[in-house]
């Protein structure tokens, strides 16, 4: 691909229509935040957060999910971390969210509305626990 | 240690984004002597007993983890330039802000991998705050610039998965301009 001005990707933004299909009812986004402290980034969370952008656009959710970045969620043993908030659902945090399953999130916890049984992993460490 | 170059600046980076700065400003220069990368931020900056310690791995500021005992950030790029043979440098002062360098020469098997760019910038556009960045880029296909705003302008908005797929075509675009 030739490289994009930015006139030329507010183009491609417009020709998308990505804000007609924008819905912005409070609190019925989905957010999906990535752990990306030292522990995140040294477990390769980088790849885990290209993988849910990209899993999430290919699933035709990329108007209704907040992809966000975070520092350490306490759970550096088990990273990449992932909180996702999905209404409906109960709000968890993954563990182990290599690029493979992060896929698998969002097919199975976004789309089918199931929990990755394996991956649930929410309670963070001691030393970021409010005292 | 981390994996690829890459992972070294988003880690530094995130600090810059923490220190509470107007600005963080990015140089990204890839020759075929080797990878230099500066990143500086207006932020609260560091006396020089904080600047000593913020290399201890043992060192947290406390900022974010109050209780934490580890603050590994800085010792892991250090410990990787030292063992590649290349340089480093740590400045900064109290209220005016902070300014990281290091370089990784190509000529060393300890370097590690460039590793994708795009995915990098997405990376470093997308923490999270309401400061400003600048990342400059120079690199074998030739140099751009990246202005935060800008760009966040343009696609609407970091958050949205839409958005950011759509910054990432933006950015390959301009790291694998055909």
């Amino acid at each position: 691909m030739a490289k994009m001005t930015l006139e030329q990707l507010r183009k491609l933004r417009e020709e998308k229509k990505m804000d007609l299909t924008r819905r912005e009812v409070d609190g019925k986004e989905i957010q999906v935040i990535v752990g990306m402290g030292t522990c995140g980034i040294a477990a390769g969370a980088k790849k885990t957060f290209d993988a849910v952008v990209e899993a999430v656009n290919a699933a035709g959710l990329g108007d209704q999910v907040i992809i966000r970045q975070t520092g350490c969620m306490g759970l550096c043993y088990v990273e990449p971390t992932v909180e996702v908030v999905a209404p409906g659902m109960p709000t968890v945090i993954y563990g182990k969210m290599t690029y493979d399953f992060a896929k698998e999130l969002v097919t199975k916890h976004l789309v089918d509305k199931k929990l990755l049984d394996d991956h649930i992993f929410d309670r963070p460490a001691a030393d970021i626990m409010k005292k | 240690m981390h994996y690829c170059l890459g992972d070294y600046v988003l880690d530094i980076a995130q600090n810059a984004v923490e220190a509470g700065p107007r600005e963080v400003v990015m140089d990204l220069d890839e020759s075929e002597k080797g990878f230099h990368v500066s990143v500086r931020d207006d932020g609260k900056g560091m006396t020089a007993d904080e600047k000593a310690r913020a290399l201890d791995p043992f060192y947290s500021d406390g900022a974010k983890h109050p209780l934490r005992k580890v603050g590994l950030g800085l010792p892991f790029l250090v410990q990787a330039v030292d063992a590649a043979g290349g340089n480093w440098a740590l400045q900064s002062a109290k209220g005016e802000g902070t300014k990281v360098e290091f370089t990784f020469p190509s000529a060393s098997v300890d370097s590690p991998p460039v590793g994708d760019l795009p995915s990098l910038l997405l990376g470093l556009l997308c923490l999270p705050g309401d400061h400003e960045m600048l990342l400059r880029r120079k690199g074998p296909r030739g140099s751009y610039e990246l202005r935060r705003s800008e760009i966040s302008e343009a696609v609407g908005g970091l958050e949205r998965a839409s958005s950011l797929a759509l910054l990432k075509d933006y950015l390959a675009s301009l790291e694998y301009d055909e």
